[in-house]
């Protein structure tokens, strides 16, 4: 069983089948998970995203930054449901991708895991917005 | 000038801290080459020809004397005893050890300071005009903007693997000295109806092989939604520019793909979500900011009576007179004068200072100017404050130091990268050029007859001397393995900006002086009374300065 950090830990994860946007967009049943890669804009789902469970965003590379904005998009429309990321972003990258709304990370390299987990802490601040914290520093400074 | 609280106290600790992790990963092989590449870029570490290069961020062009000092500490401890000023306004150490990285960054913390975003696809050091606060000619200080963006986009989760680099300059004054029709984005406070301050923004502008003048995407806009705004620019950016060729990667490419009228529009769309959202701006935060940027405890003098003595004290020294002429200006308090200090004395690298000079700077910024330095995009340093009546005590100290070459303004007072001596991406040397072109026109005299002159040197085609707009722009090219190098003429990065045109085909380096000597020539040939240069060569065109350098036999 593959295993994932979701939620902050390590989780053995029985995988959920995802679509590519391709198959999603033909599906009559859009309660489906869904997976986009770069290039992929998620402005298609936005109609639906009370009942997609899974957005999985993969990442190719991890210099590509498209799916830092696809999930910020998608969370500051009300998207509630499991964002992933998958492939091959690195562990540095976990605060930002957190930051950005992702709650589920996949690595390519499943054995990087145990290292990983411990790099969403590397920030405990930020002066940014974010869906985990949706005030930014100067409000929160200012006492709300 | 702003001082950070606990919070960006801890956000600068802990980059420092996962900055040491991630080098210790590199060195034991746990982190590969290909992945330490933009974290050590985002962290201002570049591996250059000869050794590592660490670019310190120096916001918005501001310190204090406690941060020269430490420079200075650092430049001696940790490399060869000097620094270097970079056109962003930023330090740039050219012989730090890999190893030693992180403990320069914990020192740097320890004065608030940084190397965060110097480097790397993502929003780097927002620059804006060296005499912010003190110029005449100013409709609001930038530097409390400058300092929200700042904050904004430093490790802003969304915007760290974009494109491509993406510069940001502000500009608050009549003169535009931030050059912001050549930045990604320019920002511009103007005065609006009812007197209200706001902001004009540009996109799209950039130096580097595709040299472009910015866009205006939006004519008109509140203070509040200045953040936001920006989001919205940077968000279609990120989802929309392109990856697969770094040379078309920066938002100028896709502004000119889209067409400025449908990149606003996308701008718009998005912004129409993030507008008076929680990033918008409130008024305690703009006050908070603007805070930090209030006047220091300026002494009540007589102008005419501080102009006067000036007057006396130049007359009976005439050398000093001369300096205040050419280095110094008008300050929008009547009895002080702004300072520039140059660093483009013959013999030098332009922008190079050592670590005594840092030192003498710092004592001589906390004894006249309120302990404030300022980098300046021309690689200069300015101390904003000096009251009229010290100046000759500042003189005679910068002269024993060597930082009182009077020509600030003129030719020999050229942007400079470091070139192929230094940077692994330049196709050509641009140091020994501008030590060429130095010693070559030292005869002040002359200097002063030719008038207000930019000329500026890239070794490649990145363009961080900036040659475009220059009104007289040098770039290093590779041909066949040979250094050569190009010469455009015309350019301009104020508010009539322009960008140079090449003059023809390239020239070696030991012909360049003779060049710029038979351009400046066919100028003073052709010029009408008091025309500048610039003047003289948007009248006439190129082709005279063409005859004249490529003629035959001559």
């Amino acid at each position: 069983m593959p295993r994932v950090i979701k939620n902050g830990r390590i989780v053995e994860d029985a995988g959920s089948e995802t679509l590519t946007l391709d198959q999603w967009l033909a599906a009559e049943d859009k309660a489906q998970a869904v997976c986009l890669e770069p290039g992929e804009a998620p402005l298609p789902l936005f109609g639906h995203l009370e009942v997609i469970p899974l957005v999985a965003i993969n990442f190719p590379t991890f210099m590509d930054g498209r799916g830092f904005s696809y999930a910020r998009e998608l969370r500051e429309r009300g998207y509630q449901g499991e964002l992933r990321a998958t492939g091959e972003f690195i562990r540095d990258q976990l605060t930002y991708l957190a930051r950005c709304g992702f709650d589920a990370f996949e690595p390519a390299d499943e054995s990087q895991l145990e290292d990983a987990l411990p790099r969403l802490q590397d920030f405990s601040e930020a002066y940014q917005a974010s869906p985990d914290r949706p005030l930014p520093l100067f409000r929160r400074r200012a006492g709300g | 000038m702003y001082v950070y609280d606990e919070y960006d106290q801890k956000i600068v600790d802990e980059r420092v801290a996962q900055f040491r992790d991630q080098t210790e990963r590199y060195l034991a092989g746990s982190l590969s080459d290909t992945e330490f590449l933009p974290l050590r870029l985002q962290n201002g570490l570049y591996v250059q020809r000869l050794a590592p290069m660490l670019r310190i961020a120096v916001p918005y062009g501001l310190l204090n004397s406690t941060q020269l000092r430490k420079l200075a500490q650092i430049s001696r401890d940790f490399d060869k005893g000097y620094a270097h000023i970079s056109t962003r306004q930023n330090v740039q150490l050219n012989w730090p050890r890999l190893e030693e990285v992180p403990d320069i960054l914990a020192e740097l913390a320890g004065v608030q300071m940084h190397a965060i975003q110097t480097s790397g696809n993502c929003i780097r050091n927002t620059t804006t005009d060296q005499y912010a606060g003190v110029a005449p000619d100013e409709l609001e200080d930038p530097r409390p903007w400058c300092e929200l963006i700042r904050q904004w986009s430093t490790l802003h989760p969304e915007f760290a693997f974009l494109p491509r680099k993406f510069k940001i300059a502000v500009c608050g004054s009549a003169q535009d000295r931030a050059a912001i029709h050549a930045h990604d984005i320019g920002v511009e406070l103007l005065r609006g109806e009812n007197d209200e301050m706001g902001f004009r923004i540009l996109a799209g502008g950039g130096l580097g092989r595709t040299p472009v003048i910015g866009s205006v995407v939006c004519e008109w806009l509140e203070k509040k939604h200045l953040l936001t705004y920006l989001e919205a620019i940077l968000r279609v950016y990120n989802q929309n520019g392109r990856r697969d060729n770094k040379y078309k990667a920066r938002i100028k490419i896709l502004v000119k793909a889209m067409g400025v009228d449908a990149f606003r529009d996308a701008v718009e769309q998005e912004w129409a979500r993030l507008k008076d959202g929680p990033t918008t701006l409130t008024t305690q935060e703009i006050a908070r900011a603007r805070s930090f940027f209030t006047s220091p405890p300026y002494r009540q003098f007589d102008a005419a009576e501080s102009r006067s003595v000036l007057e006396e004290q130049a007359a009976a020294e005439p050398i000093f007179g001369n300096w205040v002429r050419r280095n110094t200006r008008e300050h929008r308090v009547a009895g002080y004068r702004i300072v520039d200090i140059s660093l483009k004395a013959t013999g030098f690298a332009p922008g190079d200072i050592t670590d005594r000079q840092l030192e003498l700077l710092a004592d001589l910024a906390d004894r006249y100017a309120f302990g404030e330095i300022r980098t300046t995009h021309q690689q200069n340093l300015v101390l904003a404050d000096v009251a009229s009546e010290e100046l000759y005590d500042l003189w005679q100290e910068l002269q024993r130091a060597g930082l009182a070459t009077p020509n600030i303004g003129y030719l020999t007072d050229m942007i400079c990268c470091p070139g192929g001596d230094y940077c692994s991406l330049a196709n050509a040397k641009s140091i020994p050029v501008a030590e060429a072109i130095q010693a070559r026109f030292e005869d002040l005299d002359y200097l002063y007859d030719l008038g207000p002159l930019e000329l500026n040197i890239s070794g490649c085609m990145n363009a961080c001397g900036h040659h475009h707009i220059g009104h007289i722009g040098i770039l290093g090219v590779d041909k066949k393995g040979q250094e050569f190098y190009q010469v455009c003429l015309g350019g301009s990065q104020s508010r009539d900006a322009s960008i140079g045109k090449i003059l023809g085909p390239s020239f070696r380096q030991e012909e360049m002086p003779e060049v710029i000597q038979k351009i400046l020539s066919t100028y003073v040939d052709l010029r009408q009374e008091d025309e500048t240069f610039l003047a003289t060569y948007r009248r006439v065109g190129i082709d005279p300065f063409k005859e004249r350098v490529y003629a035959q036999g001559d």
